[in-house]
Order: structure tokens, then C-alpha cells, then sequence
């Protein structure tokens, strides 16, 4: 059920996890269906019902006029009748549908001629109009006329019955093909509202799509409001969501926050520990004191690195929802963060070794993000990092990309660990005795993700660790 | 015409039987002719008011075609063989006859069954057919024989006005020397009399001149054409064009004339009688006869036309009587009376 529509977001696989009722497009288009097939029906019983009306009107007018020219031949001279019936009176009735014509003439209870066996209608007519109705003879339905005329018969005035009657073979054939063409039009009209009906209820049903499609495709630390235009219909569902991300978007900085602000805290007493601690060892001449105070120094920087680091965190979260992109050369960023990495890299006696392209390299993102994954990733490499070591920086252009890889001879990381090593407070197994929080490469990822470009650790040949980030060129 | 189809069917002809018993023992025959006796299957039994000898072609090829159908066709006149349907509910699967206004009293009053659709009767012109119920075989002309000696080569009449004043002219000589059907006794010699009738007043007058020439007056066309090549009859009024043909085929004497005022087409068409044992024979013999075949067996037959192969509409003079229920206006009880009664003032004079 792929549906082009909604671009290849993971929504169905998101669906999977939401209870499903009954669908709502399935049951538009049934009701749509529905509608159509009842429309249709009608549209054929209509044109059914006024089409053998119709022909019976028409053919009611011709039997009534026959009915009238047998009437009118009829002349008695004394008590001897003369019957005067042309026979295109009977050939017209025949003529529609090639019916068959049935009459009778009736004196005083006395068939005269024709057939016997036709009968009279329930109430004899009195005036001289034809009165019309059904009735049966031999088992065929026939169509009769009656009326009633008076003659001089054997010296006095004596009322006459007459009948004709047809059947309406023709009447039904001429109903039976307006029926068929009914039916076929019935039929088309049907076909027709099948795609209408599919197109409609997509068209009505296509905002929830594209709303749920836009909130499904935002990174993990997007909490916008949506912003889609919708139907006044999905308004209230859209007010709800948006309240629900604005409540979430407050807990979430408010954490934030309140890390940044703690971090801070923790970091000024740290310093002052620091520096007492480095004025301490100065002025201390017990060994063992100084190598205690030493350690003392030692924690005391471990710590405020992971306060920076929860700081940077937080700086990364509370930006990656912002729109504060903007043009970045990598380049001129990488050269400056080296130049303050640099102090750090001569400290532990590591030679940094830096490698770029000489046109500049522009990416579309947020500087100070950037900044803060990739400095994460080189002070990595510097914390894992043996004495002597060379770190190797490379900046690179391949296709629509830009990538940064940092490689090191460290410890490395175990093949196992690469998988799990972006999750927040999660450390390699083999680094439990250097100090870290574990947020770093969490970060990096975070970054990437909202950047559009892809963060990953690869163990070095030779031994040591590559990390690679890439982003899309501006 | 004589392939070896019909020198096998001539072997299993066995022979020509008057009065037979079965369900032709009401019925008044006047011949029967059977084909394929001693084949298992049951018979398909026409009834016709045609002659055997000119329906023998297309029985025959009928037979060579379909050797496993006996057939058992029947000869009766047109009011019997009306009678035997309409009246004693005989068991035919076929009704062939000329009389088309009995024909289309059988069929209007729900004697006849439906025909199933073939492409044979589709090709049917929509004149010679009634609904699925009567289709026509073949039509013939209505004539007017005279013996080539009863006339002056140059008097010899074309139109009814000339046959009248020929009459007057010499009626000594023509006394009792004219003939036509007995419409009270012949059903096509009162279809044709009514059908002259409803075109003007000339056959009236005709009638008013024959009858004061003492006409006679037959039931049966065979007698009335015996009597003209005997010489006791110098003219004949109103004959089937296909016994007037065939005869003077052979009998140079005799001289069939086709009026020019107008000639009358006459349908001889069949019906499948809701009494049918073996109506699907009946549909095949039906379908044969509108086959190839069956249309040049019935075109060997001199005067006698398929329908298929019947130029078609009113040309020239010809008028073919209207096969629809306006002909039942013909079978009106006043009316027949009164037609009889005048025709009977016209032939009685005093």
C-alpha cells in the first residue's frame, strides 16, 4: 500500500503501532457508491415507468380512434346489421409491433360478430368515449377499448357494445429498448461515479495525509507547530496536536535549561577548586599530598569538560528546532577550531595534522552546531589519544558532499559498540577508566540528523578510529 | 432436376394414400403423399392446402437432406385444413397454406407457436412475415387463364375492364363457359374475391357480368383448370398462378394472363400449430425451405416463387396482399355474410 502521495516516510510502519478502525476512505467511497447506484436505479425505474407510459398513452390514442372507426361501421337496415370495417382499422393496431387485434360486437347481450370470448370491461361504458382496460383472452394479456352506441335496430333505438383490444408487443418492445438504453446509461453513470467517488474521497480525505506526512517527516528534535493549511474540519484535531507539541516543547526546555543552568553552576565552584587546588600542590612538599591534590586537579578538569558538554547538549537542543541556518565554509570553521584545539593537542604532545581543499567548502546549516559536533569529535580523538600520536584532519568534497573525518591512533572502538554509541550516556566498554559523560558523540549524531548529514565511526586499519561527517553541499 | 438425391428418395417413396386412419380421420384429405416409411424417428406431418405435385420438389430435397425426418404431408382444402387446427385441434407439426387470412387467424387467435430465430428467417422481407409466428414461402400471382382460342390473337384481354367488355361483346358465346372459385366454399376464392373488392368497383362489375353469363363456380382450382383444358371453360377468373403455370407448361391451349389494372401476389405461408408433436422438424423444414436449397426447389415449380427470391414491393402491377390482421377484417361474420349475400345477388339474376 505504498502511496506515492506521502513520499517514502516511515509512515505505514508508524501505522502499524496505532489502533486502526474502520477506514474512513473505504467507507466514503462505499457511501459515495451507495449514493451513485441508488441514483442510477432510479435514474432507470424513472425512464422505465415514463417510457412504457408513454408508448401505452400512444397506443391508447390509436386503439381509441380504431375503436371509434369499428363503431361508426356498423348500420342495421330493419334487423339486418351491416358491418363496414376496413381493414386498416385492424392493420393499424398491428402496425407498431405486429400485434395481435381482437374485437367484438355486442347487441343486446348477443355477440354479433367477432370474438365471444373477449371481455367486456367490469362496468359497461354508457358515453360514446372508449374506456380502457386489461383483461385476458385465450391466457394473453391484451390491451382493450370499449364504448357504446346506440343504432336504430329493428325500428327502435338499441344500444350496441364494442370492443377491440391488442396486445402490446410493441408497446413492450419500445419500453424494452428505452429500458436497455436506460440501463446502459444507469450502467455509465455507475462506471463513471466508481473514479469520482475514489477521487473524492481522496480529495476530502487528502489534508489528514499531507499533515500526518509533514509531521512524520520532522527530525527527532522538530517540535514546530504545524503550520499546514487544513479544512476547517481537521481544524480541532490540528489545535490539539499543536497543543500537545507546544506542552511538550515547554518540558523539553525547560530540562534543557535547567541542564544548562546546572552545568554552570557545577563549572565556576570548579574552576575555584581548580585553581586552590593548583595553589595547593605549588605550596605543598608532602609527595603524597601533591599526588592527591594532582588527582584532585584531575577530576576537577574531567568535570568541568562534561559540564561544557552537558552545556553544549543542551545548546544543540534548544537550537535544532530553530530556524538560525545560514551559509557556513567549513574550511575557515575547521581552521579556527584548530587553532583552539591546539593547546589542548601540544598538552598531551599529539601533532594535529590538517588537510583541506583550497576552494572553500559551503554547507547549510547552523555555525554554532557545527562548531560544537566537530569540536566534539576532534577533543574525542585528543581524549583517546596516546602521547606522541598523530591525529589526522580531512576535509573533502566528494559529489553533492562535504565531509570531515578525524582519525587517530587511539584504543579504538569495538565492533560491537558502534551501533549503540550514539544513544545519550552510552560509553565504549574499553574507555571505562577516562572520564567521560557520554553525551559527545550523542550530539554529533543529534547534529547531523538535523542537518540532513550522516555521523559514523569506523575503526581505523592499523588501529585507532575514523570518524567521518558529511553534510550536503549549500 | 433429377440428381440421385431423388432417385434414392423415389425408393423410399412407397406410394400415395387417400383416407388413411390416424389423426387426419376428421379431415377431409384430398391427398397424402408419405417419404421415408420404415424410418424409426416420428414423422413430421404437414398439412397444405398445396398439391403434391408442387410441393413434391421441395419435399423430396428436403428428405435428401434430412433423410432420418419421415415425412407425412397431407392435402386438404384451405377451410379444412383451418378447421382441423382452429376447430378439431389435429396434431400437425406444419400448416402450409394460401389462404392468409386463415392463416393469420390461427396465429392472431393463438393457434400458432413461435418460430426460433434463424438467420434463414431473419433474411425474411419484413412483408412476408407476421411476428415469428407465419413466414411466407413463396408467392404467385393471382391470373386469369383463358384458352388461347377464346379470344382473337389481338382481342386477348389485359386489364378486368377489357375481360368485361370481351365478355359483353359476345356473351351468347361465353354463357356458361366462365369459371371462378365459389367463395362460399373455397377460402382462397373469398380472399381473393374480398382483396379484388377492397381495390374498386370493377370486380362488382365484373361479377355482375359473369353472373349474368351463368358462371360456375368451384371449390377447387385442379377441377376448374381440367374443365378449361377440356374446353368446358373459356376463361377462368382468379386462378393460383402456380397450377395455371404448371399446366400451361403443358398445355399449349391454355394462356395465363396476368391483368395489367393490377395482378394480385399471393403469400403461401406456414405456420407451426401450437398442436405440433414434432415441432423441431417443423423449424427445419422451415429453415430448408429458406435455405438455397430450399428456395430452388421451390422455383422449379412453374408460377411458383420463393419469397427469397421474389422481387420485393409493389412493382408495376403487382399488389401483394398485406400479411397482417387487418386481414381478419375479411373473416368478419357480417361482413362475409354480406359480401356473400352480394356476390350470390350477382351470380343469381333473374
Amino acid at each position: 500500500m505504498t502511496d506515492p502521495a506521502r513520499g517514502p516516510g516511515s509512515l505505514p510502519r508508524r501505522l502499524a503501532a496505532v489502533g486502526l478502525g474502520g477506514s474512513l476512505q473505504r467507507k466514503l467511497i462505499w457511501q459515495f457508491l451507495a449514493a451513485a447506484a441508488l441514483a442510477a436505479v432510479t435514474l432507470f425505474l424513472a425512464i422505465r415507468v415514463t417510457a412504457d407510459r408513454a408508448a401505452e398513452a400512444a397506443q391508447d390514442s390509436v386503439l381509441a380512434a380504431a375503436t371509434l372507426a369499428l363503431s361508426e361501421g356498423l348500420l342495421a337496415e330493419d334487423d339486418e346489421l351491416d358491418l363496414d370495417l376496413p381493414p386498416t382499422v385492424l392493420s393499424m393496431l398491428s402496425a407498431m409491433g405486429e400485434d395481435q387485434v381482437f374485437y367484438r360486437v355486442v347487441l343486446q347481450g348477443r355477440t354479433v360478430t367477432g370474438y365471444e370470448n373477449l371481455a367486456l370491461p367490469a362496468a359497461i361504458p354508457t358515453g360514446g368515449e372508449p374506456v380502457f382496460y386489461k383483461t385476458s383472452l385465450n391466457g394473453t394479456p391484451v390491451r382493450a377499448a370499449s364504448l357504446t352506441r346506440t343504432i336504430l335496430f329493428d325500428g327502435a333505438q338499441t344500444d350496441v357494445q364494442f370492443a377491440l383490444a391488442q396486445t402490446r408487443h410493441g408497446q413492450a418492445a419500445i419500453a424494452d429498448a428505452i429500458a436497455r438504453r436506460a440501463g446502459f446509461l444507469g450502467i455509465g453513470f455507475f462506471v463513471l461515479a466508481v473514479p469520482m467517488s475514489l477521487l473524492a474521497a481522496r480529495a476530502i480525505l487528502g489534508p489528514i495525509g499531507q499533515v500526518a506526512d509533514g509531521v512524520s517527516r520532522r527530525g527527532p528534535q522538530d517540535l514546530r507547530p504545524v503550520a499546514e493549511r487544513v479544512p476547517p474540519e481537521l481544524a480541532p484535531f490540528i489545535a490539539a496536536l499543536n497543543g500537545f507539541i507546544r506542552r511538550l516543547r515547554l518540558a523539553h526546555s525547560r530540562t534543557e535549561t535547567f541542564i544548562a543552568e546546572a552545568a554552570h553552576h557545577i563549572r565556576t565552584p570548579l574552576s575555584a577548586i581548580r585553581a586552590e587546588a593548583e595553589v595547593a600542590l605549588h605550596e605543598a612538599g608532602d609527595d603524597n599530598i601533591r599526588t592527591r591534590l594532582r588527582r584532585v586537579i584531575r577530576s576537577a578538569e574531567e568535570c568541568s569538560r562534561s559540564a561544557s558538554q552537558l552545556m553544549d547538549h543542551a545548546l544543540v537542543m534548544s537550537r535544532s528546532d530553530r530556524e538560525v541556518r545560514g551559509p557556513v565554509e567549513l574550511g575557515a570553521l575547521l581552521d579556527g577550531l584548530i587553532a583552539s584545539m591546539r593547546p589542548t593537542a601540544d598538552l598531551r604532545e599529539l601533532s594535529l595534522r590538517w588537510r583541506r581543499p583550497d576552494e572553500p567548502v559551503v554547507v547549510l546549516g547552523d555555525r554554532l552546531l557545527l562548531e560544537t559536533a566537530l569540536r566534539n569529535i576532534l577533543d574525542n580523538a585528543i581524549k583517546y589519544s596516546n602521547p606522541d600520536d598523530a591525529i589526522d584532519l580531512l576535509l573533502e568534497v566528494s559529489g553533492r558532499e562535504a565531509s570531515v573525518s578525524v582519525l587517530d591512533r587511539g584504543r579504538g572502538i569495538a565492533k560491537a559498540d558502534l551501533a549503540s554509541l550514539a544513544p545519550r550516556f552510552q560509553r565504549g566498554e574499553n574507555v571505562r577508566d577516562i572520564v567521560g559523560s557520554g553525551l559527545g558523540l550523542t550530539m554529533v549524531t543529534e547534529v547531523s540528523d538535523s542537518h540532513d548529514g550522516r555521523f559514523r565511526l569506523e575503526p581505523r586499519e592499523g588501529g585507532g578510529t575514523c570518524a567521518h561527517f558529511s553534510l550536503p553541499l549549500a | 432436376m433429377a440428381g440421385p438425391i431423388t432417385v434414392l428418395v423415389r425408393a423410399l417413396i412407397l406410394g400415395v394414400a387417400l383416407m388413411l386412419a390416424g389423426p387426419a380421420a376428421a379431415l377431409d384429405v384430398e391427398e397424402e403423399f408419405v417419404l421415408g416409411q420404415g424410418v424409426a424417428a416420428s414423422p413430421l406431418r404437414i398439412l397444405s392446402t398445396t398439391d403434391v405435385s408442387a410441393a413434391r420438389p421441395f419435399l423430396e430435397a428436403f428428405h435428401g437432406a434430412n433423410p432420418d425426418v419421415p415425412i407425412r404431408y397431407t392435402v386438404a382444402s384451405t377451410i379444412s385444413a383451418y378447421d382441423a387446427i382452429a376447430r378439431e385441434k389435429l396434431s400437425f407439426d406444419l400448416v402450409i397454406s394460401s389462404a392468409m387470412d386463415l392463416q393469420m387467424k390461427l396465429a392472431n387467435d393463438g393457434h400458432a407457436r413461435p418460430i426460433p430465430d434463424s438467420a434463414e428467417l431473419d433474411a425474411v422481407p419484413r412483408t412476408a412475415r407476421w411476428r415469428d409466428l407465419i413466414v411466407g414461402i413463396s408467392v404467385e400471382p393471382v391470373v386469369i387463364v383463358a384458352r388461347s382460342d377464346a379470344f382473337a390473337a389481338d382481342e386477348v384481354p389485359h386489364t378486368r375492364r377489357e375481360l368485361i367488355d370481351r365478355l359483353r361483346e359476345d356473351p351468347e358465346r361465353f354463357r356458361g363457359r366462365v369459371g371462378t372459385y365459389d367463395p362460399a366454399t373455397s377460402g382462397a376464392g373469398y380472399l381473393f374475391a374480398s382483396q379484388d373488392a377492397a381495390f374498386g368497383s370493377t370486380f362488382w362489375r365484373l361479377a355482375e357480368v359473369i353472373g349474368r353469363l351463368d358462371a360456375r363456380l368451384y371449390c377447387c382450382s385442379g377441377e376448374m383448370i381440367n374443365d378449361l383444358a377440356d374446353g368446358k371453360l373459356l376463361v377462368a377468373y382468379n386462378l393460383v398462378g402456380s397450377y395455371s403455370r404448371a399446366r400451361a407448361a403443358e398445355d399449349p391451349r391454355l394462356l395465363v394472363i396476368e391483368p395489367d389494372d393490377f395482378t394480385l401476389q399471393l403469400l403461401r405461408t406456414a405456420l407451426v400449430p401450437q398442436s405440433a408433436a414434432n415441432p423441431d422438424a417443423a423449424v427445419r423444414m422451415l429453415n430448408f425451405l429458406l435455405s438455397d436449397a430450399g428456395i430452388a426447389a421451390i422455383n422449379v415449380v412453374p408460377g411458383q416463387i420463393s419469397v427469397m427470391s421474389a422481387p420485393s414491393g409493389r412493382l408495376g402491377a403487382s399488389r401483394t396482399i398485406r400479411l397482417d390482421p387487418g386481414l381478419l377484417a375479411n373473416l368478419d361474420r357480417i361482413r362475409k355474410d354480406d359480401f356473400l349475400r352480394e356476390w350470390t345477388a350477382a351470380m343469381v339474376q333473374p
